[in-house]
């Protein structure tokens, strides 16, 4: 089976606290520590997996700038046989829709039986892969916590509904599913892993490469647009205990006995 | 202005929370219109569903056909993008119904799309402003959209609250003519129900509850014998469960379960959305974090900014004591 994996490389909320910049347009930026998105990671094992089983390879794909090379060695040294970078200075703002667009043109000048993604990534809009398999014309299926391959034309598929709860489905290949986390346990990468696949090329494609694309991608055709970040409203806000350790100990102990939090 | 629709979620003939809000969402964008119900489904469900929403709707268009008896987005998704009209602006709930369906129903539409929406600023012209969250809540966007094509936006449950209005008296316009026959190359086979586990979390009480804050599977005893001083039990988020370090059983959340302690300790809980759905019945909500602008801290009753693998051991002695020789303390009776 061919599976592309479509990644993105974000912020790491791990190493970093996000903060407005001080003219409010955007989170500060200075020092941040990038990764690739948690969930992509998921996307990438649950590929190599799949692979494993069946046969074929794993490409990487994302849309980004040189500095987001880094996430596709990270995948390929989790094994991804390929990667693509897909860069040009027309696709930078590109809301969902023009980077689905551009996944969608570059999917059809390959083949590929499967598509995944990370369920959602720092914006929280789990859109791409949606987008990405309407354009194609693909059937497709969100928060996905498990993948069985039926046969060569028909995968069976678990998703993630409420209350812990699993809706299974039966779906056809081509297909486009996005991954919940959990679905797997990502290998981990080594130093000595990014080390071997430090120095292999990786293609890029620009905008002569994805023409048709060009009618969706970049800032001027995106139809949403982040205008601000601002910080929400605090709401009622929590009481915070102030004081040594021993003293917030002492009211909170107060307060558990009285909301009985001690049985 | 373009005509707006609301996408009704119902299960067992009774509408979906939701049903009640998006109304709320509507007159945000559009105070001077009414917005139009669209219901999907089969049967004697879908007919109880439409006459309830016509309390609330002055218009429900119900598409009635049988391969939608279950919500099968990729069926849906084809039966809506056949009877809205071009241009529409719909509404529909941000879960994991609206995120299947949603991306690629606007792009079949040609419109736009908005996930999780939590704030309708207003319309300029052909520009809806909206407000959204990200970084799991850290922090907020303002986004701006273009609705000339019409727009789809997914709204976050919860987050309008239901407009108190007078019975709306609707009427039910049949749609099932207006959609072709539906395949789908993904087909619903069956729902798997939750796992049970050891500990039944949503009849507990007093819940001592980890995240991401935990760091490693190890840390967990912590917890425990917090929860064990406390006569507590133990449950989690979600990256605690996608670690493989609590069975899925422990896990609150939308995707997990409903809970409606008395008390409720979040250790090391960020506070995204989706945990907060699932903590009902407005418990007592204790947040330890180190992180001072986590946002469990805007929605807990009581905050301690602290380390959690320090601070719950020194807890868990301190319960301890006071249980060997009560108000020692000096606090109030219970």
């Amino acid at each position: 089976m061919e599976i592309l994996v479509c990644v993105k490389r974000v912020p790491d909320t791990s190493e970093n606290e996000i903060q407005l910049n001080a003219a409010g347009t955007d989170i500060e930026r200075d020092d941040l520590v990038y990764a690739v998105n948690e969930p992509d990671n998921y996307a990438v094992e649950e590929a190599l997996q799949i692979v494993s089983r069946t046969g074929g390879n794993v490409t990487v794909v994302t849309v980004g700038g040189e500095e987001d090379e880094e996430v596709l060695r990270r995948e390929m040294a989790m094994g991804a046989q390929h990667a693509v970078l897909i860069s040009d200075d027309a696709f930078r703002e590109s809301d969902g829709r023009g980077i689905a667009a551009l996944f969608k043109e570059f999917v059809e000048a390959g083949h590929y039986d499967l598509i995944l993604t990370g369920v959602q990534a720092d914006d929280g809009c789990a859109q791409v892969g949606g987008m990405l398999a309407a354009m194609l014309d693909y059937p497709f299926a969100s928060l996905v916590t498990a993948i069985e391959v039926v046969d060569s034309g028909t995968l069976k598929i678990a998703r993630e509904i409420e209350g812990g709860c699993k809706e299974i489905h039966a779906i056809d290949l081509p297909c486009v599913l996005s991954i919940q986390t959990g679905i797997n346990e990502p290998r981990y990468v080594g130093m000595r892993g990014i080390r071997q696949v430090a120095s292999v090329p990786i293609p890029q494609l620009s905008a002569p490469d994805l023409a048709l694309a060009l009618a969706f991608a970049g800032k001027n055709n995106a139809r949403v647009v982040r205008t601000d970040y601002f910080v929400p409203p605090a709401g009622k806000g929590a009481e915070i205990l102030a004081g040594s350790r021993e003293e917030v100990i002492e009211k909170l102990l107060d307060l558990l006995k009285t909301k009985g939090g001690l049985n | 202005m373009a005509r707006i629709f609301a996408y009704i979620a119902h299960k067992g003939g009774v509408a979906d929370d939701s049903a009640a809000e998006l109304p709320a969402v509507a007159s945000k964008i559009d105070p001077a219109q009414p917005p139009t119900a669209i219901v999907t489904g089969w049967g004697a469900g879908l007919d109880q569903v439409c006459e309830s929403l016509c309390s609330t709707y002055s218009e429900v268009w119900k598409i009635a056909q049988e391969p939608l008896a279950y919500p099968n987005a990729e069926l849906v998704r084809t039966a809506l993008a056949s009877v809205l009209p071009a241009g529409s602006i719909l509404l529909v709930p941000h879960n994991h119904f609206g995120v299947d369906l949603s991306p690629g129903l606007a792009i079949n539409l040609d419109a736009a799309y908005v996930p999780d929406v939590v704030e309708i600023e207003g319309v300029e012209g052909r520009w809806l402003k909206a407000a959204r969250q990200e970084f799991g809540g850290l922090i907020s966007a303002h986004v701006r959209c273009d609705i000339l094509t019409g727009a789809v936006l997914n709204i976050r449950p919860g987050a309008f609250r239901a407009a108190e209005s007078a019975p709306a008296g609707g009427r039910v316009v049949d749609k099932a003519a207006e959609v072709g026959p539906l395949s789908a190359r993904r087909r619903y086979v069956e729902t798997i129900a939750a796992e049970v586990g050891d500990v039944d979390i949503t009849k507990e009480p007093v819940l001592v509850s980890i995240g991401r804050g935990i760091g490693e599977q190890e840390n967990i005893a912590i917890a425990e014998d917090l929860a064990e001083a406390m006569g507590a039990a133990v449950s989690c988020s979600r990256p605690v469960v996608d670690a493989k370090w609590m069975d899925k059983s422990r896990q609150v959340g939308s995707s997990g379960k409903t809970v409606r302690p008395k008390v409720y300790v979040a250790c090391g809980i960020s506070g995204s959305f989706q945990h907060l759905a699932g903590l009902k019945g407005n418990p007592f909500l204790v947040a330890i974090n180190k992180n001072p602008k986590a946002p469990i801290f805007r929605v807990a009753d009581v905050g301690i900014v602290d380390d959690m693998l320090e601070f719950l051991p020194a807890l868990a002695n301190a319960v301890r004591e006071e249980s060997v020789i009560p108000g020692k303390r000096g606090g109030a009776h219970d």
